[in-house]
């Protein structure tokens, strides 16, 4: 049996853009994300509050967090990776935060220069502010079904990652399959061993396409519980591991599935079509939504 | 993900990543050569074996633009052999006024090599076709049905109990000279033209198939537009007629659905 609800958590403008070549304006961004906040959707990942020095594409974070329209009951959390990325966050008018975490070692460490524990220890200091200032914060595991440095990654180590950062605080813990190498049976068993320590109803799955995998990998999750999914409008996002890669699941097609399943998502498919068309109109690629492949009319 | 990574040169390669991957939660050793489909896993309550039918070489063909020279077509096949695919479409017997990639059927059917253990069913869409098939050595074909009026007088210009009746002939000289046939049911989980098509539709159009001597069919979402809940409940209905194992799902990828609805068909 699939969950009734599914909540669908749009990440195209962190996510997608931070993984696209082409450098997108300000204004567009903000129209971009007001354009998303029409859609239905009920959680929109705006901005990563990163220094520009490693990620350009989003040095406007503050720009961005102070022009978008904030619809009711949207939520737009923004990435932290450390505390001063996490005040600076505040100060633009986040209402939530998102920190990152690995299930690999190895990623952990070209990543960002340290040992799992150790950045779970800055992590630590955003979570002590963030529960001062009563902000709730997402937490991410990368590298869920696979690692491309170290290859094979066991679904205990993705469970013990995914316990400290509940236990730290984190309200969601989304598992990302950072390369999309998962398949329905690796989902299984990674998810089996994750249920063990966090519940269910806490956890999100962030799947890539990069192998075509992603939709079957969702299935599978929703039918062992799982009712909060990342998606990528257009499939924005390619993948840093392989070149030419696809990256993000494209939130048209999981919208589609997610529908024709009979499992209420509020999210308007045409409205979200449009928004992925204006998009790649404005980073000139083409989309990587197969709906809107289908749906086009040219 | 979170930040850029700055050490892109020592991720693993892809192929590295994929032998790993393939054999997560498998055996220690591939399956042997063809078991019974249709044979469970304990573990995963999945088919330990799958028979992939490539059908590249005549539905993909016939469906790009660019028509392919006939020695690029005997290669892609000559190629597709040596894969270890237990089934590869080859060609379709059908008027190349109609379809004008697939002029060359006697050709490709003559010059391909033919591995053993491997079978090379063609379209066959009527009596003419088969003979012709026959003459050009083909040992398999296969017949198109549809679950939808429309579509059927769409594409073969006739009603589904006519094109059955055509059908039925090329199964009766088929079963004379011991060879098998395989249906298709088009628009198996919506049609271009209806729009929605009943599941009984399926399974009543299937049965017709599978009474006339056709030893599996493959069931089309020809339009893509099927989600697993559809393919479900198709499968559930045509169940009722025709036994698992002699069905096949056949899933377009149109809205990016084809290998959710496949999985959810390996599941039932």
């Amino acid at each position: 049996a699939f969950p009734k609800r599914v909540k669908v958590v749009e990440v195209g403008p962190r996510d997608g853009l931070q993984n696209e070549k082409n450098v997108v304006p300000t204004a567009v961004k903000i129209n971009l994300i007001n354009m998303l906040s029409e859609t239905g959707l009920q959680v929109i990942e705006a901005t990563s509050f990163v220094s520009p020095k490693w990620v350009p594409q989003m040095a406007d974070h503050t720009e961005v967090m102070q022009g978008i329209n904030k619809f009711p009951g949207v939520s737009y959390p923004v990435l932290t990776p450390n505390l001063k990325g996490f005040q600076a966050a505040v100060a633009a008018g986040a209402k939530e935060v998102s920190i990152f975490g690995a299930a690999s070692e190895l990623f952990t460490k070209k990543n960002i220069n340290c040992s799992i524990e150790e950045s779970l220890e800055r992590f630590d200091e955003v979570m002590t502010a963030a529960r001062a200032a009563s902000i709730p914060v997402r937490g991410y595991v990368s590298c869920v079904l696979g690692c491309p440095y170290e290859g094979k990654i066991s679904a205990a180590k993705v469970a013990e990652v995914s316990k400290k950062m509940y236990s730290m605080g984190c309200y969601e813990i989304s598992l990302g399959d950072t390369i999309g190498v998962g398949t329905p049976g690796s989902m299984k068993e990674m998810l089996t061993a994750v249920m063990k320590e966090v519940p269910v109803g806490a956890l999100a799955v962030h799947c890539h396409d990069t192998y075509g995998q992603a939709l079957a990998n969702i299935l599978v999750a929703l039918q062992m519980g799982v009712s909060v999914v990342d998606a990528s409008v257009a499939g924005l996002g390619g993948c840093p591991y392989a070149q030419g890669a696809s990256g993000n699941v494209a939130t048209e097609d999981l919208v589609y599935m997610l529908h024709g399943l009979g499992i209420h998502t509020g999210v308007d498919l045409q409205k979200l079509m449009d928004t992925g068309t204006f998009i790649c109109n404005a980073l000139s690629r083409r989309t990587n939504s197969k709906v809107s492949q289908a749906s086009c009319r040219l | 993900m979170g930040t850029v990574p700055s050490a892109l040169k020592h991720c693993l390669s892809y192929q590295h990543l994929l032998k790993e991957q393939l054999w997560i939660g498998e055996p220690a050793a591939p399956p042997p050569a063809a078991p019974h489909p249709g044979q469970e896993s304990q573990a995963s309550g999945l088919p330990e074996y799958i028979k992939i039918v490539e059908v590249g070489p005549r539905d993909g063909l016939q469906n790009e633009k660019v028509i392919v020279p006939t020695d690029i077509k005997i290669e892609l096949i000559n190629r597709l052999s040596k894969t270890g695919l237990p089934a590869i479409e080859v060609t379709s017997f059908v008027s190349s006024k109609w379809v004008p990639q697939m002029a060359d059927h006697k050709e490709v059917m003559r010059g391909i090599e033919r591995h053993p253990g491997v079978q090379y069913p063609v379209l066959t869409p009527n009596l003419q076709g088969f003979h012709s098939a026959i003459a050009a050595g083909a040992t398999e074909v296969s017949v198109f049905g549809a679950a939808s009026e429309s579509f059927s007088k769409m594409n073969i210009n006739c009603s589904i109990e006519e094109s059955i009746e055509k059908f039925e002939e090329v199964a009766k000289s088929a079963r004379n000279m011991n060879i098998p046939v395989r249906g298709y049911v088009s628009c198996a989980l919506g049609c271009p033209y209806e729009g929605n098509i009943i599941p009984a539709k399926v399974a009543e159009v299937s049965k017709r198939l599978y009474s006339m001597g056709c030893y599996e069919i493959s069931l089309g979402d020809t339009i893509g537009v099927g989600t697993p809940g559809s393919m479900k409940r198709m499968l559930e209905a045509v169940m009722k007629e025709i036994p698992l194992s002699a069905l096949a799902v056949h899933c377009h990828d149109t809205y990016g659905q084809a290998l959710a609805n496949i999985l959810t068909a390996i599941q039932v």
